[in-house]
């Protein structure tokens, strides 16, 4: 498919979004073909920050491949911990005690509205308010200075094992962290006042960004795209993993299919996020946090195996093929923005730039996990 | 559980065809072809293995059950001198996920594509294009998605050297 | 000597003028940051007040880059042609009764031609730049001022219904002795004259292209618009002449409706109570900026043609009927 440049016939012209661009969110080109200021066809060009995890899963142990799941989606980077550590131990055979289940789903939960916060401020700013980025920032401060007492990083998490986790969590931690879903519930009415109402906001993104619920299922989307497109799936519930059916969650869907319903979902799910890290540390039980007897060379069976985690992205998964020695044969990383952003192009076309924009910006796309 | 329905109906067709053997355990062990495998160890529900001439039937099939696709794995088995190409589908409410296996051969790895059926399939047949240079017939636009538009290696073979 | 005068007078003006440019972006960074809880520019000087000469020698010191194939005399002339206007509206500008560069008495005509020139120069920069997103950019520029330009005339125009003069120092000279004369409360003259002020202020904002009706800088869409292509000073004037823009606007808004240099209490007036006015609404203008995003542009077109308009003319022909009715 070839797009002629200043094309005189149908006055089409062909405008450069990126790969420097203050909202692609990383370094993502899109080739616009537009008419005006409508948008013909968008074709985006991805790779530029593809390091090629996949290969490096193939050339090293499985041990030493844990640093690399923090460095895909840096975001939201305990999650791809959870899915790779998961498939090893789905492939081993490797049970996970239950305090260490607990502190997986607390660390994550935590891990999800950190994600939900710095999304929030990233979209205002690509809609042109720069306020409420500092506001999310501010709460999203504590859930860093948190993780960081527990993990030892603040944003490229390398806290799973094989087996458990790697450090316990102490009394400071869950009085910390107490503290902080109080101070979070309490500032929601204010993010309710100064975004969600404001009238600006909700021209830019009500009725902006039609993604039906087929167009998700043909392209793959998960997460907050499919559910605010009217589909309940959440792998969370669907497809329960670690020790989620322990605990009393909703999973929020709405059917407008626009940004706004992809906004709300995000915004309930900082809620429910906060529910289910209370009622974890309500119920935390007592015990080891590493399996015993992990061997320090993990040599899985033969064959393969899939394990899925539901980020805050959408459904990340990972494809395991081992033929029994140290290394993985294959690694597949499947990354939930990959689908996400696949369908931009069949819905970008028709709109004007501006509502593009708010559409990518919606579909909270972080680049390098992407490219991988 | 829709997995159970399906399975009558990919029976149908695993077995017709000739192309490729459709090898997939040790040698010399039986060639089972539609399994249904515990969710809990696999990570899927059914795993399906059929000649490449009937991937398109197979994921249509999977299409009218409303199935989602999820990712387009390749594999290398140098040893057998064959690729591997593993299809993920899931279910959005069931929560089922069905993996259709096809086995290629090395000198001539070609698949027909499926992106006419799943949209989605697009970025992921290049993607495995890009790793494998295996080639989807009917792909609209088979061009490097990950590496550089003049790339002409591919990194995940086993025989690759930078 | 009279020449002499306003030579002295234009020199002033353009101090004047550049020192508030300087220090009205500091204001731009600090107060923000007062609200976003952070402290803003603290390095270069106390409390940062030596940023701006940091900013002004930086832009000074880049090197003045054209791009290939744009059309070299419009491209150097726009920066220049940008600030022009700002400054010679500011020269029939009363700052207190005896405080004027020159009255005129067409002074309020003069000020709205001169403002238009200054939209003119923003497409040519934008033109001129050989760069799609430049050129977005400067087609929207003229959509937008426009469209704005019309609401902003109407109520000026109701304005002129009750003070009867373009004379800008007369204009003032009929509001003095208290707030209670100020034409923003006049509502013996229209019932609407609140409105009138706030219709004013919006209009303001579109035509100084502040936010949220900045789509033509729009930096997360186009990068920087119109300007993508300046470097170094070429800059530097698109930003003094915006922000001599945002003077100019807020100095008619306190002229025409908050009563000029007039004291609220009516006891002592002077150029103190002009300026803590027109510093005021600056303030509301930088407050307004950070407080929403950005509008689409056919939203800012919407709310010009289909709100502000019929409420401008609402105005205007109520201001007529009750100055029939009362006179």
């Amino acid at each position: 498919m070839s797009i002629e440049a200043q094309s005189v016939l149908n006055e089409t012209f062909v405008l450069n979004l990126g790969p420097q661009h203050p909202a692609t969110h990383g370094v993502l080109r899109i080739k616009l073909t537009m008419d005006g200021e409508y948008i013909m066809d968008a074709d985006p060009v991805i790779g530029y920050g593809h390091r090629m995890h996949e290969k490096m899963g193939e050339n090293r142990s499985y041990a030493k491949f844990l640093p690399n799941t923090g460095r895909m989606d840096y975001v939201a980077a305990l999650f791809n911990g959870h899915g790779y550590v998961g498939a090893v131990e789905r492939l081993a055979g490797i049970t996970v005690p239950e305090r260490a289940e607990y502190i997986r789903v607390i660390t994550s939960e935590l891990n999800r509205v950190s994600s939900h916060l710095l999304w929030l401020g990233a979209f205002l700013v690509d809609l042109g308010g720069f306020t409420p980025l500092l506001y999310c920032f501010d709460d999203r401060e504590q859930i860093l200075d948190l993780l960081e007492s527990v993990t030892g990083s603040r944003l490229t998490f390398c806290y799973y094992r094989f087996g458990g986790v790697s450090n316990d969590i102490d009394e400071d931690f869950v009085a910390g962290t107490r503290k902080f879903i109080t101070r979070l519930r309490s500032r929601m009415p204010m993010y309710d006042a100064f975004v969600t109402k404001n009238i600006i906001f909700r021209k830019r993104v009500e009725g902006i960004g039609h993604i039906s619920a087929e167009t998700c299922r043909k392209y793959g989307a998960t997460g907050p795209v499919i559910r605010g497109s009217g589909v309940a799936y959440d792998v969370r519930k669907v497809e329960p993993y670690s020790v989620y059916s322990k605990f009393n969650f909703d999973v929020p869907v709405f059917h407008e299919c626009d940004c706004m319903a992809r906004y709300k979902v995000r915004v309930e799910e900082m809620i429910q996020s906060m529910r289910i890290i209370e009622q974890a540390l309500d119920s935390l039980p007592t015990g080891p946090v590493m399996a015993e007897k992990v061997p320090r060379t993990l040599k899985p069976a033969k064959g393969d195996c899939y394990y899925n985690v539901e980020s805050a992205r959408g459904s990340f998964g990972v494809r395991v093929v081992s033929d029994g020695s140290e290394n993985a044969y294959r690694l597949k990383l499947r990354s939930p923005c990959f689908s996400n952003m696949s369908l931009f192009r069949e819905c970008s076309e028709g709109m004007l730039l501006p509502d593009a924009l708010a559409l990518l910006g919606s579909l909270d796309l972080v680049i390098p996990d992407i490219d991988r | 559980m829709k997995f159970t329905s399906l399975k009558s109906k990919f029976e149908g067709i695993a077995v017709r065809g000739t192309s490729a053997p459709v090898a997939g355990a040790e040698a010399g062990a039986p060639v089972p072809l539609v399994i249904e495998t515990p969710h809990a160890a696999r990570g899927t529900n059914l795993d399906v293995t059929v000649p490449a001439e009937r991937v398109v039937e197979a994921v249509t099939i999977l299409d009218d059950a409303k199935f989602m696709i999820e990712a387009i794995t390749g594999v290398d088995w140098l040893a057998e001198r064959q690729y591997e190409v593993i299809y993920d589908f899931t279910h959005v409410e069931s929560g089922e996920r069905i993996a259709i296996r096809t086995r290629i051969p090395r000198d001539k790895p070609e698949l027909p594509t499926i992106s006419h059926i799943y949209g989605g399939a697009n970025w992921h047949e290049r993607e495995t294009h890009d790793f494998f240079g295996i080639i989807f017939t009917g792909h609209p636009q088979l061009i490097p998605l990950l590496l550089p538009e003049d790339a002409r290696f591919h990194p995940l073979r086993k025989d690759f050297t930078a | 000597m009279e020449c002499l005068r306003l030579v002295l007078y234009v020199a002033g003006l353009l101090a004047f003028a550049t020192f508030n440019a300087a220090y009205l972006s500091l204001l731009e960074r600090k107060f923000p940051s007062w609200l976003q809880l952070r402290p803003g520019p603290i390095e270069v000087g106390p409390w940062g007040l030596l940023q701006p000469v940091a900013d002004g020698l930086k832009l000074l010191s880049k090197q003045i880059l054209t791009p290939q194939g744009a059309d070299l005399l419009l491209f150097k002339l726009a920066p220049v042609m940008v600030v022009v206007p700002g400054i010679l509206c500011l020269v029939t500008i009363p700052f207190s009764e005896t405080l004027v560069a020159r009255n005129f008495n067409l002074g309020l005509l003069m000020i709205f031609s001169f403002g238009a020139f200054g939209v003119f120069a923003v497409l040519l920069g934008g033109w001129a730049s050989n760069n799609k997103y430049s050129s977005i950019a400067a087609a929207r520029v003229v959509a937008q001022n426009i469209a704005y330009e019309i609401p902003m005339l109407l109520v000026v125009i109701s304005v002129v219904f009750v003070t009867r003069t373009f004379n800008l120092h007369s204009i003032v000279e009929q509001q003095t002795g208290g707030f209670w004369h100020w034409n923003v409360l006049n509502l013996k003259a229209s019932l609407m004259m609140p409105i009138a002020f706030l219709i004013y202020f919006i209009c303001m904002l579109a035509e100084t292209n502040r936010a949220p009706f900045d789509m033509v800088e729009a930096e997360s869409e186009l990068v920087a618009g119109a300007f993508t292509e300046y470097s170094g000073m070429g800059f530097g004037l698109f930003f003094i002449a915006e922000y001599v823009n945002i003077i100019v606007g807020c100095s008619i808004g306190t002229i025409l409706f908050l009563g000029g240099w007039d004291c609220p209490f009516g006891l002592l007036p002077g150029v103190h109570w002009f300026l803590i006015k027109m510093y005021a609404l600056c303030v509301a203008v930088i407050w307004v900026r950070w407080s929403f995003p950005r509008t689409q542009f056919y939203g800012l077109l919407n709310l010009s043609w289909k709100i502000l308009i019929p409420f401008a003319l609402v105005n205007l022909v109520l201001t007529a009927f009750m100055l029939k009715l009362f006179r």
